[in-house]
């Protein structure tokens, strides 16, 4: 008789999430996420500015059909992102305690990531008549005004919260029909890559929400500067990075977001102006005549 | 004369007789000097420069050249007042001075009108019936919005931001003034505004008209120069907000001259618009907004329709008889009121546009220019189209800001979508066809912020207007104007 061996459990290979594929990251490279006693939890995909650059690729080819889709499907959509991840709760409660939180706090951040999905759900088919307008002109026009996705979104996801805030700064960019390519906290990766197979299970298209991992420090620059960004959202640093965004941010005029020292767990931290700030206002003029 | 089928038959047989409008009841000082903290003061260095009529180019005044501490003190007069009188005021009494302002202008139109033709070079006929009206309904319509900001902003508190620091072009001098001190001043703002070193007559007959609508002292400080004086407004410390608009590249500038402040920013830059012209459009119709979108104002506009894509089928035909057109078009005296296309606006613009005249031709395209005569002093250009172009021309993708349209032809809709959207731009486009799906179509694919369908450069006070990509960042006008210039808090 052999003697009875306690099963060996199957560790997760954590990736980056790109065009609805998860890759590794195709430099190769990877950092070590390690838990306050200095053992390794997970290598971590550390990703590259060409990993970014092929996400920015599929971001923009994706953003014609998300951004043309129905609120009313965008709303379903995340609507499911949220039902999946209340039934992986306890996986994601799990990977915020491993990063070092009380199980009690990481159960309240994960309800509040699904109710946060929920509330911007709602808001798919609504906020456009809230910040629509049609404008009484003086000639004989009919003349209105829309909101437009602006179009690809790159956002620094916030450093302290890694996945509330994570999700707080995806949902109101995707529920206005922008793609986006995000960079996870670098030190809190671990629920960003499993938000990304959450969101593959949803019916989220491929190419709608790019995922990477990685180091701030090396990538914070052409998340900035790319050329074919329309937007760039941050949420950490002082006036020195800030200076630094913007500054590349300018090459192609890219709206700048500052989303710095917000309290993610706070209600006020959910609201329609966050999707106004990636929609761009369009007006239509037409005579009216015989 | 040789007839042609399909010509439109403009000419009756009676020549034009000149119809110039007076000038003997507009009064220009000799000198002007700055508004600051409500009063007119010698800039602190001393230095003044010309201000000419680019139609004759006769010096019309001198105007002050500010620096670093001319800004500066405007600054301070600006922040003084807004501490002071102003943010304490009540809102409605705060409206019922920018009213006063929109008054005055209407009163003042016609003297208006005149200064800015013979400062800008624009055809009396637009200042007299599109810039000055427009100006003083700008400020009529946003008047009425200072006791009602709340319900602009749902579930939102607005605050004034504090000292808004505003530079505007040489091309809509006073209407680009009203568009940036109305809304501005209806939040509770200060500002401090630097009109176009060519054109600075009529802000600073604006600054009158501020003085005597009794505006507390520094809610409003204007002050005349070049970009160095526009450079010390954005870079200083004390300014809480800057408002430009201009070219892409001076817009670049600015936005990384601001990374890492506190300041809050709009942008409205530059354009290449398409107009796209279907088979099944109204060509007649279309051929007068294809004129009015590029000639208006010498072409000298963001939003001009300055790429014409026409569907192959009726190209030949469009283009006939936008020849046909062009020819019948008056260039010449701006205080004229027969005049079509007034003067270029100065020396270095009609030089830029001239170059890219060689550049198009360079490229390869075909120039067609119309043959009327032009003045012998002053500065000129003829209505002017390029044909046999392509997507990659320096012509078709650079703004020219003058009198010159880049002409190409799409077969499909898709194509023409397509071509159109292929530019840094997007501030405007135009669409012409009878469909009302093709419209729907076309209009929310073009990736624009202003689309006009079936006509070309309208605007209103109460129409939002600004670019997507490189064409800028915010809108000024109507509602969404507003949040260029406010904060939003949490209600509490």
């Amino acid at each position: 008789m052999t003697a009875k061996t306690a099963r060996v459990p199957v560790a997760k290979t954590y990736k980056i999430y790109i065009g609805g594929k998860f890759p590794r990251s195709e430099s190769g490279r990877f950092y070590p996420l390690e838990d306050d006693d200095g053992a390794v939890i997970a290598n971590i995909c550390r990703g590259s500015r060409k990993d970014f650059r092929n996400a920015v690729v599929a971001a923009r080819s994706a953003q014609p059909g998300w951004g043309a889709s129905s609120a009313y499907l965008r709303g379903q959509i995340l609507y499911r992102v949220a039902e999946m991840l209340e039934g992986r709760r306890e996986q994601f409660v799990a990977e915020l305690v491993l990063q070092g939180i009380t199980k009690r706090k990481a159960q309240a951040e994960v309800d509040a990531t699904t109710d946060r999905l929920i509330y911007y759900a709602g808001w798919s088919d609504k906020y456009q008549q809230i910040f629509s307008a049609v404008n009484p002109v003086s000639s004989s026009h009919f003349n209105f005004s829309v909101l437009e996705p602006t179009g690809v979104v790159s956002i620094l996801a916030p450093e302290e919260s890694g996945l509330l805030g994570l999700v707080s700064n995806i949902a109101p960019v995707i529920v206005g029909g922008n793609t986006c390519v995000v960079l996870a906290s670098q030190n809190l990766p671990l629920c960003a890559v499993s938000l990304a197979e959450v969101l593959h299970a949803s019916d989220v298209p491929g190419g709608v929400v790019n995922i990477l991992t990685g180091f701030r420090e090396e990538l914070a620059g052409q998340f900035s500067s790319h050329m074919d960004v329309n937007a760039i959202v941050y949420c950490d640093g002082d006036a020195s990075v800030a200076k630094q965004i913007q500054e590349k941010a300018a090459d192609n005029i890219k709206r700048v977001l500052s989303r710095v020292e917000i309290d993610w767990k706070s209600h006020a931290s959910q609201n329609p102006y966050l999707i106004q700030e990636t929609q761009e206002v369009k007006t239509t003029w037409h005579p009216i005549g015989s | 004369m040789e007839s042609q089928p399909n010509k439109l038959a403009f000419d009756s047989g009676w020549a034009y007789s000149p119809a110039p409008e007076s000038t003997d009841h507009v009064h220009i000082d000799k000198k002007y000097d700055l508004f600051i903290g409500g009063e007119f003061v010698a800039p602190v260095k001393g230095g003044y420069f010309e201000t000419i009529n680019p139609a004759t180019e006769e010096v019309l005044s001198s105007v002050a050249e500010a620096t670093d501490a001319d800004v500066d003190r405007a600054v301070k007069a600006a922040r003084k007042a807004y501490r002071g009188a102003w943010s304490k005021m009540n809102a409605a009494e705060r409206g019922k001075y920018i009213f006063r302002i929109a008054r005055i202008l209407q009163e003042r139109a016609r003297e208006f009108s005149v200064i800015e033709s013979l400062d800008g070079g624009k055809p009396i006929r637009e200042s007299r019936d599109i810039d000055i009206p427009l100006a003083a309904a700008h400020f009529f319509y946003y008047a009425g919005w200072a006791d009602k900001l709340g319900y602009a902003f749902p579930g939102r508190t607005p605050k004034a931001l504090g000292v808004a620091g505003q530079i505007i072009p040489w091309n809509f001098p006073l209407l680009m003034a009203a568009w940036k001190i109305a809304p501005a001043l209806a939040c509770g703002n200060t500002v401090v505004l630097k009109p176009a070193e060519t054109t600075p007559l009529t802000a600073m007959k604006l600054a009158e008209v501020i003085r005597d609508a009794g505006l507390p002292p520094g809610v409003v400080n204007i002050v005349t120069g070049a970009g160095k004086t526009g450079a010390a407004i954005v870079n200083h410390p004390d300014v809480d907000k800057i408002a430009f608009t201009g070219s892409t590249d001076v817009g670049r500038l600015i936005q990384r001259a601001i990374a890492g402040t506190k300041k809050k920013y709009t942008l409205e830059l530059g354009g290449k618009a398409a107009n796209i012209i279907f088979a099944d459009a109204a060509i007649d119709q279309a051929v007068e907004g294809i004129v009015n979108g590029i000639f208006f104002n010498q072409g000298h506009v963001c939003c001009a329709g300055s790429r014409l894509f026409v569907q192959e089928s009726v190209a030949d035909e469009v283009i006939q008889k936008l020849k046909d057109r062009m020819e019948t078009l008056i260039v010449g005296d701006p205080l004229d009121k027969n005049t079509d296309v007034g003067a270029i606006n100065s020396a270095p613009q009609l030089e830029k546009i001239e170059s890219y005249l060689k550049i198009g031709q360079q490229e390869g395209a075909e120039m067609y220019q119309s043959s009327c005569p032009v003045p012998k002093r002053g500065y000129w250009c003829r209505p002017t189209i390029f044909t046999g172009v392509s997507q990659s021309n320096r012509v078709v993708q650079e703004e020219i800001f003058g009198p010159v349209l880049a002409i190409q032809t799409f077969r499909t809709l898709e194509e023409g979508l397509t071509k159109a959207n292929n530019t840094p731009y997007g501030l405007s486009g135009g669409v012409w066809t009878d469909k009302g799906a093709k419209i729907f179509k076309m209009t929310q694919q073009v990736r624009a912020g202003v689309i006009w369908a079936n006509t070309f450069n309208k605007f209103d006070p109460t129409s939002p207007f600004g670019g997507y990509k490189e064409s800028g960042v915010g809108r000024e006008g109507g509602l969404h104007g507003l949040g260029a210039y406010v904060r939003l808090e949490p209600q509490s």
